[in-house]
This record gives structure tokens, sequence and C-alpha cells, in this order.
């Protein structure tokens, strides 16, 4: 697996920085010498598939499990050792967690209650936050009387009441619908720009990643793949598990081996040849086995010559999908999937070519999956 | 498109099927055989358990010249209160002649106690077991289910002398704390499994929010387990008010529970039995469970179908 190379190194006065943090239960390692720093008012979103550890690192961060070993600051306060309350940080839960027996306007100001704090101060956060979530109408109802986006926003008033430096967001918007998802992810976006404040967001959702983050970092087995700008991730992914996982449909992958003719590498898939004279190595290459990938939309089609690579193929399946649609084709006798727009839909078994250039290709190791 | 099938004059069918074929829901018959041995059955199990307390109440209300014709299922000719009188103020049990009602406020304040008691302390060990997973939690819970199995018989003499060497064999209160200890595994079970099938999410929000131990216990977990609470105080008043064994061994007898009274009124040797005061008596016991069930039917049951989901 690749590591980040030093991810501290970057940045000053981290608002949470989490070092070798690790987290066994047991025999069960679930998470390994972790090392994060996220900046002041940055969104980070922690993704990976259910089991890696995200949700885990999350509830480390919060408090609300105890670590194995490592150490957590948030603004520059060691914090291991202390209770959730006292962490400065307000989090938002996939379930909602709303207390069923009190109001809205009760749910909010549980915790400042708890604190201690003077009524007409509470009065005032409350207020501030309602407003900035829509839901003053809703403050004297109960939980049970709200649809799920409420909810939700309510969930995210509690954590905004307490006045925190973090925002911990734990999967908040799977219980929804795709339609209201959608919606309250632009709100959850709006937020940030409006709050400024840090927050962390835990989702295996890639779309969602990529459209609030300002950092992602993928995650899988209780280690971080690979830390960086959703853009980044999406076009130079640092292992194949990374470029699997982002991008839907997803990457297309070719087996093959990778060789060298009279000083050009080339990538042989069966007896298909792409040169790879303008792809960029991570490192000097090594010819033997590996893997070609390259994305659905970066596949150009039935647009003639003039790409680094072209061949032609047998259309085998056709997916339409709306906007645009999902051509299946055979390269050698490999699975390769094309993105066309909806107008340019190919019958069955038509005879189309295809053209890509190796620079926005990733080529990785067959053994480790690393990037090449 | 449904616009277009409306306006199909009716029975046309595009396929032809005949007009007049079933429609809407199926008829169900009043006599059919499923009904006939359903009611038949309920209404056969029903009499079984109600005959007899048809019986109690019915002689009850007789004078003894009328029981000793011996029509134990014809109703009362003249209605009399008399044995229910003296069963509750003086019937008497070897020497004292007060009646029932003796035994009747030893068992409230044996009850009372033994119930808030046990229930306290059993909802606080539930939701420590459940939500504060201490090191060795799942053994200590161990522990406390096996001892649910040891039969009662076994720590009989144990917990005498215990109770003699502390002082308090033959009072009240030592045989609240016998009620309280033995209802404490089968009560830390019922709110252990009802606590942890509450959503975890919410405890942990309330961490978050600042609320320690008993802040999050009074005031997010109680709030939300009133059914359970219900059951339990059920399950208690209802074993605690028909205890006999206990009674019996860590009592007095000016500090017996009613239950060992009745014994003691029922199964006098000395002069006539009455039959009237007997069953009186037997009702009068039998009043206060019959009570709470009556009164919490429906919590009682939503709490033990909560209460059992989850292991």
């Amino acid at each position: 697996m690749t590591r980040m190379e030093n991810p501290s190194g970057s940045i000053q006065n981290p608002s949470v920085s989490i070092q070798d943090l690790s987290l066994n239960f047991g025999a069960v390692s679930v998470l390994e010498t972790l090392n994060i720093d996220v900046a002041e008012g940055e969104f980070i979103v922690l993704l990976g598939p259910s089991g890696c550890g995200k949700s885990t690192l999350l509830n480390c961060i919060a408090g609300l499990l105890d670590v194995s070993d490592g150490r957590i600051f948030i603004k520059g306060k060691n914090v291991t050792w202390e209770e959730p309350k006292d962490r400065g940080i307000g989090m938002v839960f996939q379930s909602y967690a709303l207390y069923p027996q009190m109001t809205v306007e009760k749910n909010l100001s549980f915790g400042l209650r708890v604190a201690g704090i003077a009524k007409d101060e509470i009065a005032k956060r409350i207020a501030r936050a309602a407003e900035i979530l829509q839901i003053e109408p809703l403050l004297q109802r109960k939980p049970s009387a709200l649809s799920g986006g409420q909810r939700q926003r309510v969930a995210i008033g509690r954590a905004l009441v307490r006045d925190v430096d973090v925002f911990l967001f734990d999967e908040p918007l799977s219980n929804l619908d795709a339609k209201l998802r959608a919606e309250l992810r632009v709100e959850i976006k709006l937020l940030h720009s409006k709050l400024q404040n840090t927050m962390i967001y835990v989702t295996h959702d890639q779309i969602e990643a990529m459209t609030l983050a300002d950092r992602i970092a993928v995650m899988k087995g209780g280690v971080i793949q690979q830390l960086d700008a959703p853009q980044t991730i999406y076009n130079r992914p640092v292992n194949r598990f990374v470029a699997g996982f982002l991008g839907s449909p997803a990457m297309n992958f070719l087996d093959g081996r990778l060789e060298k003719d009279e000083g050009n590498w080339y990538f042989a898939v069966e007896d298909v040849r792409i040169p790879l004279a303008t792809y960029a190595f991570e490192k000097e290459p090594v010819p033997g086995a590996a893997v070609f990938g390259i994305r659905p939309e970066h596949v150009a089609f039935n647009s003639g010559a003039g790409w680094p690579f072209t061949a032609t193929s047998n259309v085998v399946v056709v997916e339409p999908m709306g906007s645009d649609t999902l051509v299946w084709l055979k390269l050698g006798n490999q699975n390769f999937t094309v993105r066309v727009t909806s107008e340019r839909t190919p019958n069955n078994a038509d005879t189309v070519s295809i053209g890509f250039d190796p620079t926005r290709a990733s080529l990785f190791d067959a053994a480790t999956g690393a990037r090449l | 498109m449904s616009d277009h099938a409306v306006s199909l004059p009716a029975g046309t069918g595009a396929i032809g099927l005949e007009a007049s074929g079933p429609r809407g829901p199926k008829p169900r018959h009043v006599f059919s055989r499923r009904n006939i041995f359903l009611y038949g059955t309920l209404i056969v199990v029903a009499l079984y358990y109600l005959l007899p307390l048809y019986v109690m109440v019915v002689t009850s209300l007789k004078g003894m010249p009328e029981i000793r014709l011996g029509n134990i299922f014809s109703p009362p000719l003249e209605i009399t209160f008399e044995p229910w009188v003296k069963a509750w103020s003086s019937a008497c049990t070897g020497l004292n002649c007060d009646g029932l009602s003796r035994g009747f406020w030893n068992s409230v304040r044996i009850t009372v106690p033994s119930v808030i008691l046990s229930i306290a302390i059993a909802s606080v060990n539930g939701y420590a077991l459940a939500n504060w997973r201490f090191k060795g939690a799942d053994t200590f819970f161990v522990i406390l289910i096996v001892g649910a199995f040891i039969p009662y018989q076994v720590m009989i003499y144990p917990i005498v002398i215990i109770l003699r060497e502390v002082g308090l064999y033959g009072s009240l209160s030592g045989l609240v704390i016998v009620h309280s200890i033995f209802g404490m595994p089968i009560l830390t079970l019922l709110f252990r499994n009802y606590f942890s099938s509450m959503p975890e999410e919410l405890f942990r929000a309330a961490r978050v929010d600042g609320a320690g131990f008993w802040g999050i216990y009074f005031r997010i977990m109680l709030p939300m387990s009133l059914p359970i609470f219900v059951v339990a105080i059920i399950l208690q008043v209802t074993g605690i008010w028909n205890d006999f064994l206990f009674g019996v061994v860590y009592t007095r007898p000016d500090t017996y529970p009613m239950t060992v009274q009745l014994n003691n009124i029922v199964n006098s040797v000395q002069g006539v039995k009455e039959y009237n005061v007997n069953m009186a008596a037997t009702i009068l016991t039998g009043l206060v469970p019959l009570v709470v069930y009556f009164v919490s039917g429906k919590l009682f049951v939503r709490g033990i179908a909560a209460g059992a989901v989850k292991g």
C-alpha cells in the first residue's frame, strides 16, 4: 500500500492534527499509524468502502472511542484523553440521533443546558442556528413530526449552537432519498462557505466527496491511500484501488505487459499495442506485467485519427443513461467502456473506432497496484 | 396513459375478459370452518379460565346454608357481603382474629419498597451494561444471568443465616432485600436488552452534548423507556405480591404477607370450613395483581415486545 510521504509537513497550525493514530479491537487492527493534518477552515472528506475505518476514525476524533496509540490535537491542544464535550467538536450522525422526547428547541439546547449556559445566551444561539438552517417554524415540534431532511437540519443545528471549532459529519445524508441528498449536499456546502469552520465529513458516496471536499482522504483497511484535492485524486490516483473506487462509470482496467521496443515504451494487451510516449511515469519503468487504466469519458468515439492510440471494435452492449450513453466494447479480449453523448449512441454489433491520449491514462503495477 | 384506459367503455376489456367476474374484496363467510375453529377454541379456553373465577365470586356471595345445598354453579339466591367483611377484618389465623387486613398492609409494605428498589438498581445495571461497556461487563452479565438458574431452595438457608447475622431476620426490610436480590437477574436482562435496542448514536450524541452517566440516564434514557418500566413494575408487583415461599421463611406471624395469611385461613383445621369466607379471602388476595393487569394491559404487551427483540 502506498502511504503518504510526510503528510503533516505542509500545513502550519492545523485545526485538527492526528499523529500516529492506531486503534485495535483485540487482535483486529482497525486503524494503523494514521497521520493527517486538517487546515483551519478546510473541508476534508474521508471516503472509502464500508469497513475501511472512516467512521471509526471520526469517532476517535470525537472522543467516542479510546485510541490504542497515537495523539489527536484540535486547535493545537492535545485532546487524546479529553471527553467529547471538551474537544470543541460538534457531530452530526447518520440516523440524526435526535432525542425523541424533546422538541426541536430542546434538542438544540440540550448540550447548552447541560453545560449550564445562561438562558438568554441559549435563546440567542438557537435563534441564530434556526435562522441559518431555516428551521424557525419547526422549533416547537417533536422530531417524529419532521421529515428526514428537516431532521438532518436539526441535527446540524445541534452542532451549530455549540459554537465549536470543528464539525464532524458521519454519513449525514445516507438515510435520505436521492433528491433530498442532492439538495442538502448543496446546503452543507453553502453552510461551510458561510461559517468557514473546519469540517470532517465521512461518506462512501464519491459524488458527495468530489463535490464537497477541499481534500479527500481515500481510505481502505484502516490506511489512508491518498489524501489530495478531488481533481488530483480523480486524474492521478496513486493506486489501482483509488482509481477504481472513484468515478462512475468505473475506470477501464486492461491487464497486459509493459514493453520496450526500439527505445519506446508500449503497453501490450494481447496483440494491441498502446504507445506510452506521452505518459508521465512516476519512476523509471521496468518491463513486466502491468495494468492500464483509462476513464470511459477520456476515450474519443468515432472521431477520426489524430489520437496517439486508435483502434476499432464491435459494440457489445449499449447502456443509455439519459445525459449520455455507456458503450461496452472489446479491446483484445477484455471489456472496455466508452462514454458518449446520447445523440451519438451506436447500435449493437456496430463497428466503431475509438482513440485516446495515454497522457490521461494511469498505469499500475500488476502485483502491488501502485501507480507507475 | 391511465386516462386512455379509463375512457374505455366498462366491460369491454381489451383482451375480452368477461365482465361479471370477481371484483373487489373476496367475500368472507361468518360460519366458515376457519372461524368455527378459531372462535370455538377461544371460547373453550376462556370458559376454562373464567369458570373457576365465576364459582369463586358466586360462592363468596352466598351464606353457608345455601352453599350446603351443593349447587356450586347456581347464582346466589340471597346476596350477602358478610363473608367478604369477615375475610377482611375478622377471620382468625392462629391467635390473631383481625382478618386479612393485617396481611394486606404487610404485603403492601413489602411490595412497594421491593419494587422500587429492585427496578431502580436493575435499570441502572442494564443501562451500564448496555451503554457503558466497562471491562468485564460481559462476564458480570453472565454471572448475573446464571444466578437466575440457581434454584431458590439452594439459597434459602444461607440467606437465613446471613439475615440472622446482620440482624434482619424476621423483619420486613429483610424480606425486601431478598426480593430485590432475586429480582435482579431477570430485570437486569430486561433493561439491558431494552437499552441496547435503542440506537447507539443517540447515546453518542448525548455524550458529544456533554451529558455524563447520570445525565444520559435520567434525561435521555428514562423518558424513552416508559414501556419497559411498566413491564418491570408488573413483573415485580405480581411476583412479589404472589410470593409465598420467601414470605413464610423470612417473616414472623405478625409480619406475614397476605399470601401466607390466606393459606393459614384456608387451611385452618378447627371449626367449620367456611367456603364463602375462603373464596372471598382468595379473591381479595388476588385483586392487586388483577387490577395491575387490567390497568396496564396494553403497555405491558408493548413493553414485552420491545424488550424481547435483542439478545
